[in-house]
């Protein structure tokens, strides 16, 4: 493998050159946190973050999207007929996205690509972004991405990995995306791969050794569904939950939307949002009655969907790139890690 | 590349009032794009997103059989926003319809059986469907005996009541209709709860048997045990999910029982595969 090493005195220069075709967007300051967005002409990409707040799952499922636009006006043709709307498809370019964060996508990925349907909102903005991922060699002590399936210099899902050393960063382009990444910035020098190689593998290993927290997955396979279902102990990993939803706001994994009609006067828009299965309107029916009416049953589905529903449903793993997003954030240290460990454990009384 | 959530423009064709307290309306559709028409190919027990530009959707079985030709219908209770606002809408109004979704009760094994179809209430739409579908002459010497239980609160309350009358007159079917009480003299059909009247009616459960099963959830929770008494294997017994739906096509994420969606994975489950699944519905 080709590694590319980028002096980082020409690393502003070589940026502007990639703007004359891609949107770039990168990690910035913002008050006490680190968030991405699109950098304008004399913004650049802030490494010196550990992971920003949010996830970059709005660049594919945007919190909030138009699908569809209508007319109310009975004197139009097409009144009441809904209208597809233009959707910007410029290519864009991640700078910073940790393996995590671009990990997550490839577990997105089968739930907005089925063999019956395809998703095309989501699908056309995730071929339209080119991911440069960041290698992490400072974790969170949250961070348990080494026994989801993830880590800290993971590959999958980046389009390039990129390896920040002393005084440049060594690139490496992971997929054809990533090639033409590395051309249009004339990114080519190449450097001594076995050098290369072996600065890669010590740092990679150096950087798995400092996640020291994990998640424990190896028997959630063969549990029957409705034995973990039925356990005991869900009472207790809800009992402090205030249903507040930040865990599925900021998991990079979590995809449930709603759908809702705007009408302002006589047109409107069908928008689709983020929904988050801690919310009781999410499974109430019409007539009142409510499948998962209490704090226990949802938050019962959120663990039961990450570990063991889409473990069942896919085959490809959990549902969950440890980036520790929700114990930081939550506000009642509920704790997937908890979670996994009550599940992959759990005998049910014969 | 196909939006799997554009609807197809149709219009309103015909609504029928269906029940004495007014609540349930069967809007019979057509489509704006004849060639709409022709992508919209299904079987009885799928269902479609109803689309109101404004309101937004609503997931409802398809009332309507395959057989019937140049619409599609649905029977509507009117419940919650969109329903509300459907059932205030007119003939020749356009509205949308997105599917057909879900998957349908399952002909091929049902072909050459005998089919026992229990209903109540307002949940015998795609139960309709099924009854319309065998009973076309293409179709009718592909199943055994059909067997017909549809219970209503009351005569009023019963769905298709001309077309039911008509189908327990034929000899192809077997019909039985019961109300749950009645003060009319001439009532000349069964009184008493669906279970009460499977017991006395329905076939014997074996191999060749197979029961469709729609209706209240207190209906079913009284007839499963009659089904298991007359020796109905559970993957003999054939139901029908309803659960909340935006998307209907497995992607948004909140109608899940256990692993499977009821709109894409469902709606029509056996019994069996239920009892491995949590009872989120």
């Amino acid at each position: 493998m080709k590694f590319i090493r980028i002096d980082k005195e020409n690393w502003e220069k070589d940026l502007q050159k990639l703007r004359r075709s891609f949107r770039l967007i990168g990690p910035v300051k913002a008050d006490q946190d680190y968030l991405f967005k699109t950098l304008g002409e004399a913004e650049f990409p802030d490494f010196n973050f550990l992971n920003t707040r949010l996830s970059l799952k709005s660049l594919v499922l945007p919190q909030s999207e138009n699908m569809f636009e209508y007319s109310l006006d009975q004197n139009r043709e097409d009144y009441h007929v809904l209208k597809e709307v233009k959707r910007n498809s410029a290519q864009c370019v991640v700078f910073g996205i940790r393996p995590c964060d671009a990990f997550a996508f490839l577990l997105v990925k089968p739930n907005f690509e089925t063999p019956e349907h395809v998703d095309p909102y989501w699908k056309q903005a995730f071929e339209a972004i080119t991911l440069v991922g960041l290698a992490c060699d400072t974790p969170c002590s949250t961070c348990f991405c080494t026994s989801a399936g993830c880590g800290p210099y993971h590959e999958e899902g980046l389009d390039v990995l990129l390896v920040p050393a002393d005084d440049h960063y060594l690139a490496k382009a992971i997929t054809e995306k990533g090639k033409h990444l590395l051309k249009a910035a004339d990114w080519d020098g190449d450097t001594a791969s076995d050098v290369a190689e072996k600065e890669m593998q010590a740092r990679k290993l150096a950087a798995e050794k400092r996640i020291t927290s994990f998640i424990s997955t190896d028997h959630l396979k063969e549990k029957a569904t409705i034995d973990l279902y039925d356990a005991p102990f869900w009472e207790d990993v809800a009992f402090s939950c205030i249903n507040c939803g930040i865990c599925t706001y900021v998991c990079p994994t979590c995809w449930c939307f709603d759908i809702q009609d705007e009408t302002r006067g006589k047109s409107g828009r069908r928008m689709r949002n983020w929904d988050s299965c801690m919310y009781p309107l999410f499974t109430l029916h019409a007539s009142g009655h409510n499948p998962r009416g209490t704090k226990i049953q949802r938050v019962r589905q959120r663990f039961m969907h990450k570990l063991k529903y889409y473990v069942d449903k896919y085959n490809n793993g959990i549902q969950c790139v440890g980036c520790g997003r929700c114990i930081r954030l939550c506000p009642v240290n509920i704790d997937i890690r908890r979670a996994g460990e009550l599940m992959n454990n759990y005998k049910p009384i014969a | 590349m196909k939006n799997p959530y554009l609807p197809y423009p149709v219009r309103i064709e015909e609504i029928i009032t269906e029940t004495e307290d007014k609540n349930l309306k069967t809007f019979k559709l057509v489509f704006l794009n004849p060639e709409d028409q022709n992508e919209f190919v299904y079987l009885p027990g799928q269902f479609a997103e109803l689309s109101i530009a404004g309101k937004g959707e609503i997931p409802i079985g398809i009332a309507s059989s395959p057989t019937e030709k140049g619409f599609i219908a649905f029977t509507v209770n009117r419940v919650g926003q969109v329903t509300t606002h459907l059932h205030s809408m007119k003939v020749n109004d356009t509205m949308g319809v997105r599917g057909p979704l879900g998957n349908a009760y399952p002909w091929k094994t049902l072909e050459g059986k005998n089919i026992v179809i229990i209903g109540g209430g307002f949940a015998f739409t795609t139960l309709r469907s099924s009854i319309v579908y065998m009973l076309d002459p293409e179709n009718r010497s592909k199943f055994k005996d059909i067997h017909v239980i549809y219970g209503a609160r009351t005569p009023g309350m019963l769905l298709y009541r001309d077309e039911v009358a008509q189908w327990e007159k034929r000899k192809d079917i077997h019909v039985h209709i019961t109300v749950d009480a009645t003060d009319d003299p001439d009532w000349a059909y069964n009184v008493g709860f669906v279970p009460t009247i499977t017991e006395q009616k329905a076939l014997v459960g074996d191999d060749d048997t197979y029961a469709i099963i729609c209706g209240p959830p207190i209906m079913i929770k009284f007839t499963q045990p009659i089904l298991d008494d007359l020796g109905y294997a559970q993957d003999h017994i054939i139901m029908s999910l309803e659960n909340r739906m935006k998307c209907g096509i497995g992607i948004c994420g909140r109608c899940n029982i256990g692993k499977e969606f009821v709109c894409k994975d469902g709606p029509v489950f056996t019994l069996s595969q239920l009892s491995d699944l949590p009872k989120e519905y």
